[in-house]
């Protein structure tokens, strides 16, 4: 079997293995009054409808219309969906050029990497939902469409993995091949281009999977302070709103969002076969301990 | 004339403070134009410094270098040298020929011709056949000889090979020595080769200078006044014994020291 096929072999095994777990634990419950079989603890989450519909709810959920009479919920969702997902392309492109351009200003400058590396990272740790709103109040001076404060929200979460990976991928080479060019007479740019940009590609998209769902998120949430209607964002707020009398409408909202999140990274995945040679593609669990180390 | 001249040089690695380190002191060296030098000693002798010296990857704390009659540094932009490193140090991105253009394309040389240069050179080392690879379908020798078409290609004037066939079994060794020599006489470039091999040493060069450690110094060179040009017969010749035992003795003489 192709290795495609086995990659969706064992996304659906594991979706199957989540349903029953969910399924499993929800059958417990019900027949065993909500505690442990043969205990009187009490279980964590309670397994009534209220708490935890049945899966198949959830997908019937997205078949029926959203509101009476209205349009079914998967097409409201996706509507939805499509609209953040604007917002969060912008703010990936975005946010994926300021990062490269950050890594090359970087290994260009130590003194600029000393400088500014201390507040790239505490940009990271002020939480997003202060500086959304602080964003669009800002923006509202300017005439900016709102959907593009959203994408410069979505970028601020986005250009930080972003420039973690480049720097670190331009600093790949080894001595050897930086001599190299120096003894070529090679300018900066060639050294940039020939050299620091094509071996740092393969750490350039693992940062780039991460940055795409960065983007999404940051979509999501930005859209709550932007007050936009329109968006996934307000969509899960409404359903979470809701949540007591229509529980699974909010799953469904859940659903659909990790979709949008999973087609980015699968398109950034397509991008990265196509661009980086198998050779080259560095093990994905690599990722987590460069970010972690720049971030240390 | 001389291609390489070295007067007087010192080299001082973090001068001043706990870790410094004297690597090189008062070495006096000319090389010819054409001529094929090696450099042997033992390790951390400062062989590969004096090659970064001669290079522009570093300058001397004391005394002066001048390549074909320049500093370094301009000799360097006006690309003089060619350098080829123990490892093969290929872009592994790049297919074997367009590693070989490299050096042609970052000195912007047109597309025609730069494919022309890296077809021959290619076809010198004996590798025309594999100019659409990547450099991991290659072996270890192969992506040797790549990195020597590589440095040849836009025809420096001096080459500077540090253990270029550290890594490879005797026999390819063998067989690289006899085609570097083959290109050496075809292109009549000037050469500065590292290498820890005596027998390598005698059978390639017109002269082996030989250094001591700590600081890394030249106890003496020795002229090697084989004939030309050298093959198989060669390594069997009388006096490439004789040759290898005055080598192997000064070596020994440092290594009392
Ligand atoms: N960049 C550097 N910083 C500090 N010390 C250095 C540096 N480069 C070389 N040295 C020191 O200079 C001395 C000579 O090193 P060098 O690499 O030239 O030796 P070598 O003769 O090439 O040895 P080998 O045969 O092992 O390659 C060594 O003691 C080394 O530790
Ligand atoms: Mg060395």
């Amino acid at each position: 079997m192709s290795a495609g096929g086995r990659r969706v072999l064992a996304f659906l095994g594991i979706l199957t293995v989540f349903v029953l777990l969910w399924e499993g634990y929800k059958w417990m419950g019900v027949t065993a009054g909500g505690v442990w079989p043969g205990t009187s603890i009490e279980l964590p989450v309670r397994t009534n409808e209220r708490s935890m519909p049945h899966v198949w709810d959830i997908l019937f959920a997205l078949f029926r219309p959203a509101r009476r009479g209205g349009d079914l919920l998967l097409w409201v969702l996706l509507r939805a969906a499509l609209f953040t997902w604007r917002s969060a392309l912008l703010g990936f492109a975005f946010g994926s050029l300021v990062g490269f351009g950050l890594g090359v200003m970087f290994v260009r400058s130590p003194l600029a990497e000393r400088g500014l590396m201390p507040y790239v990272v505490a940009s990271q740790t002020v939480p997003i939902l202060a500086i959304a709103p602080i964003l669009v109040v800002w923006a509202g001076r300017l005439s900016v469409p709102r959907w593009v404060v959203v994408a410069v929200i979505s970028a601020y979460l986005a250009f930080f993995p972003v420039a973690i990976n480049t720097l670190r991928g331009l600093r790949s080479p080894q001595a050897e091949a930086s001599e190299l060019m120096t003894s070529y007479a090679a300018s900066p740019r060639q050294v940039l281009w020939k050299l620091q940009a094509p071996a740092a590609l393969p750490y350039l998209f693992p940062a780039l999977k991460i940055a795409a769902t960065a983007a999404v998120i940051g979509a999501i949430v930005g859209e709550l302070p932007a007050s936009m209607p329109d968006g996934l964002g307000r969509a899960i707020l409404n359903f979470a709103s809701a949540f007591s009398a229509a529980p699974a409408k909010l799953f469904a909202s859940i659903l659909v969002a990790s979709l949008l999140g999973i087609v980015f990274v699968g398109a950034v995945a397509g991008a990265e076969r196509a661009v980086v040679p198998q050779s080259m593609r560095l093990d994905a669990a690599e990722t987590p301990a460069a970010v972690q180390e720049a971030t240390a | 004339m001389t291609a390489v001249r070295l007067s007087g040089v010192d080299m001082v690695f973090n001068p001043g403070t706990g870790q410094e380190v004297k690597a090189l002191a008062g070495i006096d060296l000319a090389v010819g134009q054409g001529e094929f030098v090696s450099l042997i000693g033992p390790s951390g002798c400062g062989k590969s410094t004096m090659l970064r010296l001669i290079g522009d990857l570093i300058s001397p704390t004391v005394g002066a270098v001048a390549v074909n009659g320049k500093t370094p540094s301009a000799a360097r932009i006006d690309r003089d040298y060619g350098m080829v490193f123990q490892s093969a140090t290929l872009l592994e991105w790049r297919k074997i020929r367009a590693n070989v253009e490299l050096p042609l394309e970052i000195m912007e040389t047109d597309k025609g011709e730069r494919r022309e240069r890296a077809e021959a050179m290619l076809e010198l080392v004996g590798l025309a056949d594999f100019a659409d690879h990547y450099p991991w379908q290659l072996s270890g020798g192969m992506q040797q000889r790549v990195s020597i078409a590589r440095a040849l290609a836009f025809e420096p004037s001096i080459l500077l090979m540090d253990e270029p066939f550290g890594a490879l079994d005797e026999m390819t060794r063998e067989r690289m020595q006899a085609e570097l020599l083959r290109i050496w006489s075809e292109t009549r470039t000037t050469v500065v080769f590292v290498t820890h091999s005596i027998p390598e040493a005698v059978f390639l060069s017109n002269r082996v200078v030989i250094m001591s450690p700590r600081p890394g110094r030249i106890t003496r060179a020795v002229d090697i006044d084989l004939p030309q040009p050298r093959n198989r017969e060669t390594r069997e010749d009388q006096r490439f014994f004789e040759l290898l035992t005055s080598v192997r003795d000064g070596l020994r003489a440092v290594e009392d020291m």
